[in-house]
């Protein structure tokens, strides 16, 4: 049984312009000990399906689900005390900016021990000594020293590997990173990648990496969901997906990659990605997708696992499987 | 080919307080830069935030004056007083929703340059900031929007119109597309590429993405710590790095290949302070490679086969 099922999950916010649909209907799986890489440019929803299933969303979202499930309880019928007790504990959370999520008031030591206090009941000399460890863990030199540093005292990645080591203080089976590296060097991302994929082997936690990036996709992911304006176009192993797009969003986006050019342009899409007044009928993809058909403005298709679930009526490479 | 820019050992340092009782510290954000810019090409400056490369870009387009060096803009001493050299170098920032006044119509955006350096009357002006809004993939009809109305990939297209509203010679691009999807990357930097084969621009290219950077650039300069560690043809450069840091620099950016298995140089620690860099060569601490010479000496940029480099124990 899969440690994290969502089916059908909708989110829609509350403007001023009626209601704006973020998260369209997208599905996430995921087993125990994986690790899952949602991929998608801005306002592909990637972030808010996440944040709605940790219950972080304001009022003004409305979520709606199928189904959610984490480790056998169902998120949609627990109340908000249960809730509190999972998330931060199985289920936690690192963020883009880590300057920005922690707390510029309160030391590191302190911010560490209020989840070993709230979570795991210890006391203070119990939650000093794990504190140290923990940040032995994500490797920060002279962690006894760091513990009554402020966050502004530290860099970018040093703060990076607090929130890690903040994330893990409760064993969680599941963490979460929203777009980990964002905001790093490279030298210090593959650092932080590193870091990322041998604490999930140790620990065998799932772990869902959201991010931009191809490269970091390619470098850690195992399976790759990507998304596109709140819908879920593609899913597939990240060796099918780099060889195989099934979707013409995924191959197009690949294909504008430097790294993959021939010549001195980049194959580039047309357009940019339809916002709340512009969502066409249909494929929401078709007005920038080189390959449509006139059918592409009425009812689409998932196709099959073997064709990637590609949310399209002509999927890309299909001989290949076939 | 005719020089844009010639810059020989360009040099700034900041002076910091530490306060009432301390001694004022250096901070030396570029320490010694010399490179050559040919019209209708191509140099990349890449490194890690802290390196000096925006310093070099803020020197280049005369926003701040050189502690130390010369630069010479076609062949003349940089003056920032010449109306010809301000037209001569133009400069596209990274954040087009900050490089762009929220309260100025496009109109308004593009013609500040022309209305400052130029005497053209308001017809002529305008009928300037149609072509150029064409130029770079946007509607002219759209002159009269705001910055709030387009995408940021579109607001990019406003910024590099911007740039060129004056007829340039040199556009600095600090880092133009890392603030962008990759979608609307891959237009800019096509738009990028058109400009250059159409008006023989050259670019100094500010970026810390390499896959950007080889697609890009004719030259690459890798700098460090204030300091060129290497430089040279771009080709030459990503085929066979010859500094430790440059090939850890490459080793570390994912590569979209999730079959190539490759060996990744994780490199420990991160970039020193600058108000006291160490002593002897600024990666040392950092470096696989170092050696008593290294913490002894700062090695100097010097020739080695077709590339430059400061290193005493070279890796490629």
């Amino acid at each position: 049984m899969g440690l994290l099922d969502i089916r059908n999950l909708s989110v829609d916010f509350q403007t001023a312009g009626g209601l704006f649909r973020a998260v369209d209907g997208v599905d996430i799986q995921c087993e125990r000990g994986e690790i899952l890489s949602i991929v998608g440019e801005s306002g592909s929803g990637k972030s808010v399906s996440m944040l709605a299933m940790m219950g972080l969303l304001p009022w003004t979202a409305k979520i709606t689900a199928e189904k959610m499930e984490f480790d056998g309880k169902d998120l949609t019928k627990i109340t908000k005390r249960e809730r509190r007790k999972i998330i931060g504990k199985d289920m936690a959370m690192i963020f883009q900016e880590p300057i920005s999520s922690l707390n510029p008031c309160f030391t590191v030591g302190f911010q560490l021990g209020e989840s070993l206090k709230l979570h795991l009941g210890m006391n203070r000399a119990e939650r000093k000594k794990r504190s140290i460890e923990l940040l032995e863990m994500v490797g920060i030199p002279a962690p006894e020293t760091r513990l009554s540093a402020f966050p502004h005292q530290l860099s970018g990645g040093m703060n990076q590997r607090v929130m890690i080591a903040m994330a893990l203080s409760g064993d969680p089976k599941l963490l979460i990173a929203d777009e980990p590296t964002t905001a790093l060097d490279v030298t210090i991302q593959a650092q932080i990648l590193d870091l990322l994929v041998s604490l999930q082997k140790e620990k065998e936690m799932a772990l869902i990496l959201i991010t931009h990036d191809m490269g970091v996709v390619a470098e850690t992911a195992e399976r790759v969901q990507v998304q596109y304006a709140g819908q879920r176009v593609e899913e597939q192993h990240v060796t099918g997906l780099f060889t195989d797009p099934h979707h013409p969003y995924t191959s197009a986006l690949l294909n504008a990659l430097p790294e993959r050019a021939v010549g001195r342009k980049l194959p580039s899409i047309p357009g940019v990605v339809p916002g709340q007044y512009d969502r066409p009928t249909g494929c929401l993809f078709a007005p920038r997708c080189a390959h449509v058909q006139d059918d592409c403005h009425g009812v689409v298709t998932r196709q099959s696992d073997a064709l990637g679930n590609a949310l399209c009526n002509h999927p890309l490479n299909a001989e290949v499987t076939a | 080919m005719s020089i844009a820019i010639n810059a020989v050992d360009l040099k700034k340092h900041y002076e910091v307080s530490g306060g009432m009782f301390r001694q004022p510290g250096l901070v030396k954000a570029l320490d010694g830069a010399s490179f050559t810019l040919e019209a209708g090409k191509t140099l990349a400056v890449v490194g890690e935030s802290g390196c000096g490369k925006s310093t070099l870009a803020r020197l280049v387009t005369m926003i701040e004056t050189p502690t130390a060096g010369t630069l010479d803009i076609e062949g003349k001493p940089a003056d920032s007083s010449s109306v010809d050299h301000r037209k001569a170098v133009q400069i596209v920032f990274q954040n087009p929703y900050s490089s762009l006044n929220p309260r100025h119509k496009i109109r308004t955006i593009l013609e500040e340059p022309l209305r400052l350096n130029t005497d053209m009357s308001a017809q002529e002006r305008t009928k300037r900031a149609a072509e150029t809004m064409e130029r770079v993939g946007l509607r002219p009809e759209h002159i009269e929007r705001y910055p709030h109305m387009f995408s940021g990939g579109q607001r990019q297209r406003i910024a590099i119109a911007r740039a060129l509203m004056l007829n340039p010679r040199v556009l600095v691009l600090d880092e133009p597309v890392s603030a962008l999807d990759l979608s609307i990357q891959a237009q800019v930097l096509n738009i990028l590429a058109d400009l250059q084969a159409e008006l023989g621009l050259a670019y100094l290219f500010i970026s810390h993405d390499l896959s950007v950077v080889k697609h890009i650039a004719d030259d690459v300069m890798v700098m460090y710590l204030g300091k060129v560690v290497e430089s040279g043809a771009a080709k030459d450069v990503f085929a066979n790095p010859q500094h430790p840091y440059t090939k850890a620099l490459l080793s570390a950016t994912p590569n979209a290949d999730p079959v190539a298995k490759k060996e990744r140089i994780v490199l420990t620690g991160e970039l020193p302070s600058p108000l006291n860099p160490p002593a002897g060569c600024a990666f040392n601490p950092r470096c696989a490679h170092a050696s008593d010479q290294c913490r002894a000496s700062a090695p100097r940029l010097d020739k080695l086969g077709d590339i430059e480099v400061a290193c005493f124990h070279p890796v490629g």
